[in-house]
C-alpha cells in the first residue's frame, strides 16, 4: 500500500483538475477513483480548478495536457492524461508516478 | 403537533433539503458506509448553500452593471452566465428546481432503459441548470406543483437523451470510436457549426496542423478569464455613463476603482457558486451513475463538453475566439436592432465556442472550425434574448442562460405554452 507523503493519516491526496473544477474534473474523479480502488491505494480524490490546485497537501494532481503547464510549480506529482475516460492511459500513468508496478 | 407538521413543510421546502435526501437515497441504495452517506449527505446540503453564498455576493455587481449599461447605451443589456442566472434563481426556484433535478436522473435512466437511446447523462451542472430553466419557463406558462415537476422532468430526462443521440455521429469522427457521446447542452451550436463546417471546409485540412504561440496559454483559466472580460465591460461601460453618473451610483468611490471591484466581485460570486455546486455533484453524480450502471449497463455515458478538447486542442482556442468576435459582433447587431443587447459571456464562449471549433474542424478542417464556431458565437448572441420573455421573473436579472440548448428549449417550450393558454 502506497503511504501518502503529506496526506492526513497518510492517506494519499490526489486532485483532478480542469479549467471550472466542474463537469470533467468530476468525471475524472470517478474514473481516477475506480483505478486507485482496483490497484488497492487508499486515496482521497477531488475534483478541483486550478487555483486549488495550488494549494498544500496535494500529493498527485491529474490533469490534461493543456492545463498542466498552467500548474506552475507544485510540490506534487503531475500526471497528465489525455483522455478523461480511457482508464486503461490513467492506471498506466498514475501507476507510473507513485513508482508501482503496473 | 402543528410544530410538527410545520417542520415537515418548510424544511422540505429547502431546495438544500431537497438535495440532501436525494444523495442521501443515492448513496444508500449504492450501499455506502454508514460514514460516507452521512458526510455526502451533510456536504451536498453545504454545497447548495455554498451556492446561494455566491448568488448574494455577484447580484450586487450586476445590480451596478444594469443601470449603467443603460445610462451608458440607452438600452437594456444582459451577460449570459449560467452559474449566475442559475444561483439567482434559487430564491424562488430552488425547491421545484431541485426536483426536477432528482427526477430528471430517474426518467435519463427510465428512457435509456426502455428506448434505444441508450445514454447516461454524466454532465450533472447541465442538469442542474436546465432543471431550473424548464422551472422557471414552464412556471411562468401557468405550471406549478406536481404536475410542473412531472412535465419537466419527463423534458427534462428526454433532452438528456435526446442531445447525445443528436452528436452521436459526429462525436464518433472526432473521438475515432464509440465509447462516449457528449452530454452538454450547447449541442444545436455545436451540430450547426458541424454542419457549416460540412459546407463550408475541407476535413482533410485539419486546423490542429497549424501552430499555435505559446504565450495564449493563459486562455485556459475561465474565471481568470472572467474577471479580466467583465473588468473591461465594465470599465468601457462606466465611461460611456459618465463619471458622474457612476459616482452617484457607487457613494462616491472612485468610478474606475469602483468598476474594476464590481467586475472582480461578479467573478468572485461565479467561483463560489462553482464551489458549491461542486460539492452537490461531489455527492450526486456518481451516485446517479452508479445507479444507472445497474440498471442500464450498456448506456453509453453523455460526458462534459472538455472532453472532447484533447482531441484538437487548437481547434478549442481558436473556436472560443472566434466564437467570443461573433459575440461582439452579435452584441452591436443587436442593439440598434433594438432587441435587448446580449454582451458575450465568458463562459459560453469559451467552453461553447471551442466544442463548436472541435466540431467545426472535424466536418470541414481549419475553414469549419473558424466558421462553424463563428455561426455558433452568433447563435448564442441571438437566443438569449429571444429566451428572456418567456424566463417570466427571472428574465430580469442582468444575466441569463448562455448555452445554445438552454435558449432554444426555453423559447420552444415558451411558445408552444402559450398555445395551451
Amino acid at each position: 500500500m502506497i503511504k501518502g507523503r503529506k496526506g492526513v493519516n497518510n492517506i494519499l491526496r490526489v486532485l483532478a483538475v480542469c479549467g471550472m473544477g466542474l463537469g470533467s474534473a468530476l468525471l475524472l474523479k470517478m474514473n481516477i477513483e475506480e483505478v486507485l480502488k482496483d490497484a488497492g491505494i487508499e486515496a482521497k480524490v477531488e475534483a478541483a480548478d486550478i487555483s486549488i490546485a495550488r494549494g498544500p497537501n496535494v500529493d498527485l494532481i491529474i490533469t490534461s495536457p493543456g492545463l498542466a503547464p498552467r500548474l506552475g510549480d507544485v510540490s506534487a506529482k503531475i500526471v497528465t492524461i489525455h483522455s478523461f475516460f480511457d482508464k486503461n492511459e490513467m492506471r498506466e500513468k498514475v501507476l507510473a508516478a507513485l513508482g508501482i508496478k503496473d | 403537533m402543528a410544530f410538527i407538521t410545520a417542520f415537515v413543510r418548510d424544511i422540505l421546502s429547502q431546495p438544500a433539503v431537497l438535495v440532501g435526501i436525494a444523495t442521501l437515497i443515492g448513496l444508500i441504495a449504492l450501499r455506502k458506509s454508514a460514514s460516507d452517506v452521512l458526510t455526502g449527505t451533510f456536504k451536498s446540503v453545504m454545497g447548495f448553500l455554498i451556492l446561494v453564498a455566491g448568488a448574494i455576493t455577484l447580484i450586487g455587481s450586476l445590480d451596478s452593471l444594469g443601470p449603467l449599461l443603460t445610462e451608458g447605451f440607452g438600452i437594456r443589456g444582459v451577460i449570459p452566465n449560467n452559474e449566475a442566472i442559475v444561483a439567482l434563481a434559487q430564491d424562488v426556484l430552488g425547491p421545484e428546481t431541485a426536483l426536477i433535478m432528482i427526477f430528471g436522473f430517474v426518467a435519463n435512466i427510465l428512457y435509456a432503459r426502455f428506448t434505444p437511446l441508450k445514454y447516461v447523462f454524466l454532465t450533472g451542472h447541465h442538469t442542474f441548470y436546465m432543471a431550473c430553466l424548464l422551472s422557471a419557463v414552464l412556471g411562468t406558462a401557468g405550471l406549478s406543483g406536481a404536475v410542473l415537476v412531472i412535465v419537466a422532468s419527463l423534458i427534462l430526462g428526454a433532452l438528456m437523451v435526446l442531445m447525445p443521440a443528436w452528436a452521436d455521429k459526429t462525436m464518433q469522427k472526432i473521438t475515432g470510436g464509440d465509447e462516449i457521446s457528449l452530454g452538454h447542452f450547447g449541442t444545436l451550436g455545436y451540430m450547426a457549426s458541424a454542419y457549416v463546417g460540412k459546407l463550408v471546409g475541407n476535413p482533410e485540412d485539419s486546423i490542429e496542423d497549424v501552430k499555435m504561440p505559446k504565450g495564449l496559454g493563459f486562455l485556459r483559466e475561465p474565471i481568470v478569464l472572467t474577471a479580466l472580460v467583465m473588468a473591461i465591460i465594465f470599465i468601457i461601460t462606466v465611461l460611456f455613463a459618465g463619471i458622474t453618473f457612476t459616482q452617484e451610483l457607487s457613494g462616491g468611490q472612485n468610478a474606475i476603482v469602483f468598476a474594476i471591484m464590481q467586475a472582480l466581485t461578479f467573478a468572485a460570486g461565479v467561483a463560489v457558486v462553482l464551489v458549491g455546486v461542486r460539492m452537490i455533484l461531489a455527492e450526486i453524480v456518481p451516485a446517479f451513475k452508479g445507479i444507472a450502471e445497474k440498471i442500464v449497463p450498456d448506456a453509453k455515458p453523455a460526458l462534459d463538453c472538455p472532453v472532447v478538447f484533447p482531441f484538437a486542442p487548437t481547434a478549442v482556442i481558436v473556436g472560443f475566439l472566434s466564437s467570443f468576435v461573433a459575440g461582439i459582433i452579435g452584441m452591436l447587431l443587436l442593439g440598434p436592432i433594438g432587441l435587448v443587447i446580449i454582451v458575450p459571456g465568458l463562459v459560453p464562449h469559451f467552453f461553447c465556442g471551442a466544442t463548436a471549433g472541435v466540431f467545426g474542424n472535424t466536418t470541414g478542417g481549419r475553414r469549419g472550425a473558424i466558421i462553424g464556431a463563428f455561426v455558433h458565437g452568433l447563435i448564442i448572441s441571438l437566443l438569449p434574448a429571444l429566451l428572456l420573455p418567456v424566463l417570466g421573473a427571472l428574465g430580469f436579472e442582468g444575466t441569463t442562460f448562455g448555452d445554445a440548448d438552454f435558449g432554444w428549449v426555453g423559447i420552444a417550450l415558451g411558445y408552444i405554452a402559450r398555445l395551451f393558454r
